[in-house]
């Protein structure tokens, strides 16, 4: 664990600690059960866009990925009475295939990820639209999938599935993030394509796993949205969410330009996120400020790490001025 | 050493323009320039020479105004001062034209002469007057004899006429001293002629030159006077009579030219890198033939924009080989990536040290074991302890000064992240270790270390091709000189054939002088 991941989850216990002085509901188990399943979401979705951002990349079609996944999978399920493993192993296939799509056009044809998710972004809600002439797809009554429901909605000891979940794929992850040869090449293209290029590493390769990655966690928890919301409106489920992905990931430490960044800081940017959510709802704050609290918080946090971060330089310029200094 | 002579040496002595008194500067205790003195007269063309590291840039940058010197006087006209700003430069007439030219390719050449100081016309919304700057420009260009006008685009210009057009500039400001920086390194031979004859008409009309060129048989031409640096110091001048290729060279290094590294050990070994007709993209109708020997250090020389970045870039496989082919050990191998070249034994430390050498924000071990991390992963896993034990290792050989190897290689001098460089690829087992100006900017000590590491290499079986624009390292330390001339090879000298005259000639393109010694 880093300084700046501990500092997040003093954060994290502070404001956790005044909302439960201002609001004694906060530790309810209901409440912390329907904020950790929040988290386990948003957590999976965080964690693809982290491996993107690390890159030096940017994942916006995350949002109507998760709208388009969906809606393709409740009907698929729902409607056209495909299995629903099938249906789970179909929904990764068409994540694995957008995120090769996206990994190759920003690799091979050299073009600006920001551009190619941007259009991501409009095509994928598009064709969700399209695809039930903006119909909600839902689960008809009596329709029961007890296993299904079980692995995506159930809880463990009170404990919900996605939350769970969410540990699972960061315990991995963190292992591939950071002690695997991948997660090395990961945060070397980052910090310096052209350097990991001249070092041997097949940096288009790496870059176009990171979109296929980020893209398979995010199939994932579209999947657990879907079943979470349980009706699909192609036009709105998943709107912002990859805003959310790259907010949590800023927060937890990754730098838009590329090689920086830790796992736990994410999975603790999503809490930290859900946590003010959490509070703009127990406080009695009126939920149309709920962005506004969210940016707000954001852009402070963001600020007072950057000049945290410059005042350690100062403060190690001195000392290596003043050693300098003392060895004339 | 010789007494620095404090006037010129000619029989004529105009009134001085520029006198430097005594002038000092050190940068964070290294000195750069240590107590020079020299005088530049009206209508005088200074050669200034010296090698990389003698103190020229520092010189220039008190001259511009950039940096105030430590102690010292300039004066300029009689009026003494300690320190220039960027403005008493400009304002007394001291004009600069770089080797980097920085001019804007989108403008047409009047608009670029009068870039941040454009007439305006005096409609309401006070545009720039183009007609008034284009008639400015004209005069200024027949002067320099120009073939070009003022309203031709920069971006359709030769390298020689954008120099024109930077020299159209200084005129513009009524220039009184003429700086030129290295200005023909990147010229072909012809446009370099033209440069000398604006020279010529510089002096003229009475304005000052200071030319500094590494093209030793330029300054022999177009100098009325060579003014030497060394080490900060001013080595010695010579008048016009005295300027002769030796002699400079003599003052610049202090030394007559000699080889650094001892020879090789044993004859060269069979070949382990052939190129056979191979063409790269930037030079597609120029096809290159090399051997590269085991156990020998290749020098490659050349002016800059010859090819060699190229085709160490396609030998190593980052930009593709348009054709032709490429043997390794006698087995043919195609490269389409950098991936390739390293499975393969070749390796390259690029002449871009901070962008493509190293990731100044990994630790020096991280950087060491980048390109072969599976020789120190179990299970995809990377060790640290195995890594750390190479990284280990490498420090011990290269004596790479650090605290720690956790360090960030950006807290790493430049010499010491050359090592880095290296050691990432020593910790491999090269076949063939391409190193592109291995000593760009690196301190004369770390210097001769990679002479000695270069030639262990050779010795152990490596074949070294070595890139290098420095006169010096390519005579002193090749074992054989390959020369390149606008994207082929122009020719191989031997050992025996070896000297700065020769590698000149084949780098413009012209027959080497073999003479007297077959």
């Amino acid at each position: 664990m880093t300084k700046k991941d501990f500092g997040l989850l003093i954060l994290i216990l502070a404001v956790g600690v005044v909302v439960t002085i201002l609001n004694p509901r906060f530790l309810l188990p209901i409440n912390l059960s329907n904020t950790s399943n929040l988290v386990g979401m948003f957590g999976l979705s965080a964690i693809g866009q982290a491996f993107v951002i690390i890159t030096g990349g940017i994942e916006l079609s995350v949002g109507s990925m998760i709208g388009l996944v969906g809606l393709l999978f409740v009907d698929f399920v729902a409607t056209r009475g495909v299995p629903w493993p099938l249906a789970v192993v179909l929904m990764l296939a068409l994540a694995v295939v957008v995120g090769l799509v996206h990994g190759l056009l920003i690799t091979k044809l050299k073009l600006q990820p920001f551009i190619v998710t941007l259009c991501g972004l409009l095509f994928y809600r598009g064709i969700a639209r399209f695809y039930t002439q903006d119909a909600t797809a839902g689960f008809g009554f009596g329709q029961d999938f007890p296993a299904l429901d079980w692995l995506t909605t159930g809880k463990i000891h009170g404990v919900p599935i996605t939350f769970v979940a969410l540990l699972v794929v960061a315990f991995v992850m963190w292992f591939v993030l950071h002690r695997s040869i991948f997660g090395r090449h990961l945060y070397a293209v980052g910090k310096n394509e052209e350097a990991a290029r001249f070092s041997g590493i097949r940096t288009d390769r790496v870059i176009i796993w990171a979109y296929v990655i980020c893209q398979v966690l995010t199939a994932i928890a579209a999947i657990y949205f879907a079943m979470y919301t349980r009706s699909i409106s192609p036009s709105s489920q998943g709107n912002f969410y990859e805003l959310y992905a790259i907010a949590a990931a800023v927060l937890g430490g990754c730098s838009l330009f590329g090689g920086e960044g830790s796992l736990i800081g994410v999975v603790l940017g999503v809490v930290l996120l859900q946590e003010l959510q959490n509070l703009v709802n127990l406080l009695g704050i009126p939920s149309s400020l709920n962005y506004a609290v969210m940016g707000g918080v954001i852009l402070i946090g963001v600020i007072l790490d950057q000049q945290l971060g410059r005042f350690q330089a100062r403060r190690r310029a001195a000392e290596l001025a003043r050693r300098g200094a003392e060895a004339v | 050493m010789k007494s620095p002579e404090p006037h010129p040496g000619g029989a004529e002595a105009p009134a001085p323009f520029l006198t430097l008194t005594d002038v000092r500067k050190a940068y964070s205790g290294v000195q750069a320039l240590s107590g020079l003195s020299m005088q530049v007269s009206r209508g005088e063309v200074i050669g200034l020479v010296g090698e990389n590291g003698a103190g020229k840039s520092t010189l220039m940058k008190i001259l511009g105004g950039v940096i105030a010197p430590d102690g010292g006087e300039i004066g300029i006209d009689g009026a003494v001062r300690h320190a220039l700003s960027v403005a008493d430069s400009m304002g007394a007439g001291i004009a600069f034209v770089h080797q980097e030219l920085n001019l804007f390719d989108n403008l047409d050449v009047a608009g670029n002469v009068f870039i941040g100081r454009e007439p305006l016309n005096w409609g309401w919304m006070r545009f720039v007057d183009r007609s008034v700057q284009r008639a400015k420009v004209a005069p200024l260009l027949e002067r320099l004899g120009a073939n070009f006008k003022p309203d031709t685009p920069v971006a359709s210009l030769s390298l020689a006429q954008q120099q024109m057009v930077e020299i159209a500039k200084a005129l513009s400001v009524e220039a009184r001293l003429v700086i030129l920086d290295e200005p023909t390194s990147s010229l072909p031979l012809a446009e370099t002629e033209k440069l000398l004859n604006v020279i010529a008409g510089l002096k003229a009309e009475g304005i000052a030159v200071i030319f500094i060129s590494h093209r030793l048989h330029e300054i022999e031409r177009a100098a009325d006077r060579v003014v030497a640096l060394r080490d900060g110091k001013l080595a010695g001048t010579l008048a016009r009579a005295e300027i002769s290729h030796d002699r400079m060279v003599k003052l610049m290094i202090g030394r007559d030219l000699k080889a650094r590294t001892g020879g090789p050990k044993g004859a060269p070994g069979k070949v382990r890198l052939s190129a056979r007709a191979v063409q790269t993209t930037t030079y597609p109708l120029r096809p290159i033939s090399l051997d590269l020997r085991e156990g020998e250090i290749l020098g490659l020389a050349g002016l800059v924009g010859a090819g060699r970045t190229e085709l160490a870039r396609a030998l190593f496989g980052i930009d593709p080989i348009l054709g032709g082919k490429l043997e390794i050990d006698g087995t043919p191998v195609a490269l389409s990536s950098a991936a390739d070249a390293v499975a393969h034994g070749i390796f390259l430390v690029p002449e871009d040290r901070k962008g493509a050498g190293i990731l100044l924000g990994l630790p020096i071990v991280e950087n060491i074991s980048l390109p072969n991390l599976k020789a120190h992963a179990r299970h995809f896993l990377v060790s640290q302890r195995m890594e750390a034990a190479t990284a280990e290792i490498q420090r011990t050989n290269l004596a790479i000064k650090t605290p720690t190897l956790t360090t960030l290689a950006s807290s790493l001098s430049g010499g010491n992240q050359q090592k880095v460089v290296l050691a990432k690829w020593l910790a491999m087992a090269p076949r063939v270790i391409i190193m592109d100006e291995p000593t760009r900017g690196i301190d004369v000590g770390t210097k001769a270390e990679i002479y000695r590491l270069m030639r262990e290499l050779a010795d152990a079986g490596v074949a070294v091709l070595m890139i290098s624009s420095d006169m010096e390292e390519v005579i002193g330390v090749s074992d054989r000189i390959a020369v390149m001339h606008e994207g082929a090879i122009s020719g191989i000298l031997e050992r025996e054939h070896f000297s700065e005259e020769n590698v000149l000639l084949l780098a413009v393109g012209k027959t080497p002088n073999l003479a007297g010694t077959a």
